[in-house]
């Protein structure tokens, strides 16, 4: 019979609001992105996957991803609706609560989804967002979540794959499908001539700060217990931001003779995702390599995406599916079983064939990811008759034309109208 | 009665307003806008990418007076906004038909 530690119960409990508010925050740093007449909207694609994906994932989300194996590719029915998942640990933590590892695995099926929205940006139906949002979180983010966490085929159990907190199932799932939603929808009207600039430096700041906060518990929590991995990786997690943001910094600076608020705020976004899935198996020394290289990698894939001519509104690839793989292969390079026992040793420590490793989960996931999203872009664009805002409503902004609402209100000039 | 109505850079702001009370002036109504005349835009820096920015944030300050003294409100803006340089802004001078002050109702002058 597993025994519950009270230390370990309550850091994922704290980790599980600390990654919470991730999507909050990720909210403000996409909001402050778009132009003003888009705030309101962009905020509630992400917003609002607290309340639609919460729901989805305790029906259904949840025991796909971790429910019994069934051939290593999905898991099985048995906690529907969190049937059995209670004060009882689990082997997925044998050491905490059931419900607090399910709570704490929730809020990475929310964050991970909004993530998309950078890509559908100023241009997509809400009501289309939310059956896509469904389709979604059901059909890629659990079975992925599966391959890796749940003891499917990319995991331990399978071959062999490090991601300690979602490289692969959240940066490079949400990254890749990000793509086919970008090449589906097409571009926003007037890109790339318009001038189409960020509304609110500040905002921008404040979501990528709230990020950050939030990602310790992201990482951290995923050594799901209080002890020195989750030491070593809540370390290796703020060198990573910090990193990248000079990594950021650097050549933007040397480019265009400035350093931008904007871009110490990506770049440090960057490295955290670089970062995520080597967290719990580098040295310091090694999170501050992989770090810069996710800063000064992303900065350079962002910069291409002109010359590309795709509209991809807020860099969801170039910094979410790019700093994923950065990660994702550079963990193969770095990992060393002295920080984790539980890992493996990358190349650098003698095992070439653990990078091996890490690209076959880059590509599985890649793959699938970009199938099934188009598929699922194809589905819901029936169904709502066009994924697209109409010329008009994307001209007067989605706040107006979806939510009724502005964001930004001048005193007086209206009467209300009683029900 | 003439309607002096100046755009100026915004951190000519107090300046302008503490000249404008020297010479006499009791009020005026402020805005904040945007534009450009020969001093073009410029340019920001967004992700990788440079934007040309034509408008450029100015203050705009209008103040009405009487004929007689439209010089030296005139004089005190030109004096206090200036700088030298390229885009110290304009100073436009139009007629008033009518002031009308709506607390009291008094018209003219005496509104003012």
């Amino acid at each position: 019979m597993p025994e519950i530690d009270t230390g370990d119960t309550a850091w994922i409990l704290a980790s599980a609001v600390l990654v919470m508010f991730m999507t909050p925050g990720l909210a403000l740093f996409y909001g402050g992105l778009v132009r003003s007449k888009n705030v309101v909207g962009t905020i509630m694609q992400s917003f609002f996957a607290l309340g639609l994906v919460s729901v989805v994932f305790m029906m259904l989300g949840y025991t796909l991803a971790f429910g019994s194996d069934i051939a290593q590719v999905v898991g099985g029915f048995d906690f529907s609706f969190l049937s059995g998942v209670g004060a009882e640990p689990s082997d997925l933590a044998p050491t905490i609560p059931h419900s607090a590892y399910m709570v704490f695995q929730l809020m990475f099926a929310v964050i991970t989804p909004a993530l998309i929205t950078g890509a559908v940006a100023e241009r997509m139906k809400f009501k289309g967002w939310i059956i896509f949002l469904t389709l979604w979180s059901l059909l890629v983010y659990s079975p992925v979540a599966h391959w890796v966490w749940g003891g499917g085929w990319l995991g331990a159990d399978g071959v062999g794959a490090l991601d300690f907190a979602g490289g692969t199932v959240v940066h490079m799932n949400a990254g890749i499908a990000a793509l086919a939603c970008v090449l589906y929808l097409g571009k926003r009207r007037g890109y790339p001539q318009d001038a189409m600039r960020p509304h609110n430096v500040p905002m921008v700041v404040i979501g990528a700060s709230i990020l950050w906060f939030g990602w310790f518990g992201f990482n951290a929590g995923s050594a799901l217990a209080a002890n020195g991995l989750a030491g070593s990786a809540f370390v290796a997690t703020h060198l990573g931001a910090a990193a990248a943001m000079l990594g950021w910094l650097i050549p933007e600076w040397m480019q265009h003779k400035a350093p931008t608020a904007i871009g110490a705020a990506t770049g440090a976004v960057a490295g955290l995702v670089a970062i995520t899935p080597a967290a719990g198996y580098v040295e310091p020394w090694a999170a501050v390599i992989i770090g810069f290289a996710g800063g000064l990698i992303c900065y350079i894939a962002v910069s291409l995406k002109g010359r590309l001519k795709y509209d991809d509104s807020l860099d969801v690839v170039g910094v979410h599916f790019v700093g994923g793989l950065v990660g994702a292969l550079l963990t193969g390079v770095f990992a060393t079983t002295a920080i984790n026992e539980a890992g493996a040793d990358g190349l650098l420590y003698g095992n070439p064939g653990q990078l091996g490793k890490q690209a076959i989960a880059a590509v599985g996931t890649t793959v699938y990811s970009l199938i099934a999203t188009f598929v699922i872009l194809f589905i819901t664009d029936k169904l709502v008759g066009g994924l697209r805002v109409s010329e008009d409503e994307e001209l007067s902004g989605l706040d107006l034309s979806q939510h009724s609402e502005t964001a930004y209100t001048a005193e007086g000039g209206g009467t209300s109208i009683h029900a | 009665m003439r309607m002096v109505s100046a755009i100026i850079k915004p951190f000519k702001l107090e300046e302008v307003k503490e000249a404008l009370r020297v010479v006499g002036v009791q009020g005026m109504t402020v805005s904040e806008t945007r534009g450009f005349g020969r001093q073009r835009g410029h340019t920001e820096v967004y992700r990788g990418s440079e934007y040309q920015v034509d408008f450029v944030p100015k203050v705009r300050v209008d103040v009405i007076c009487d004929d007689d003294q439209v010089n030296q409100v005139v004089d005190a803006i030109m004096t206090a906004a200036r700088t030298g340089k390229i885009g110290d802004g304009k100073i436009f001078v139009l007629p008033v038909e009518q002031i009308h002050r709506i607390r009291t109702g008094e018209m003219g002058p005496d509104a003012l």
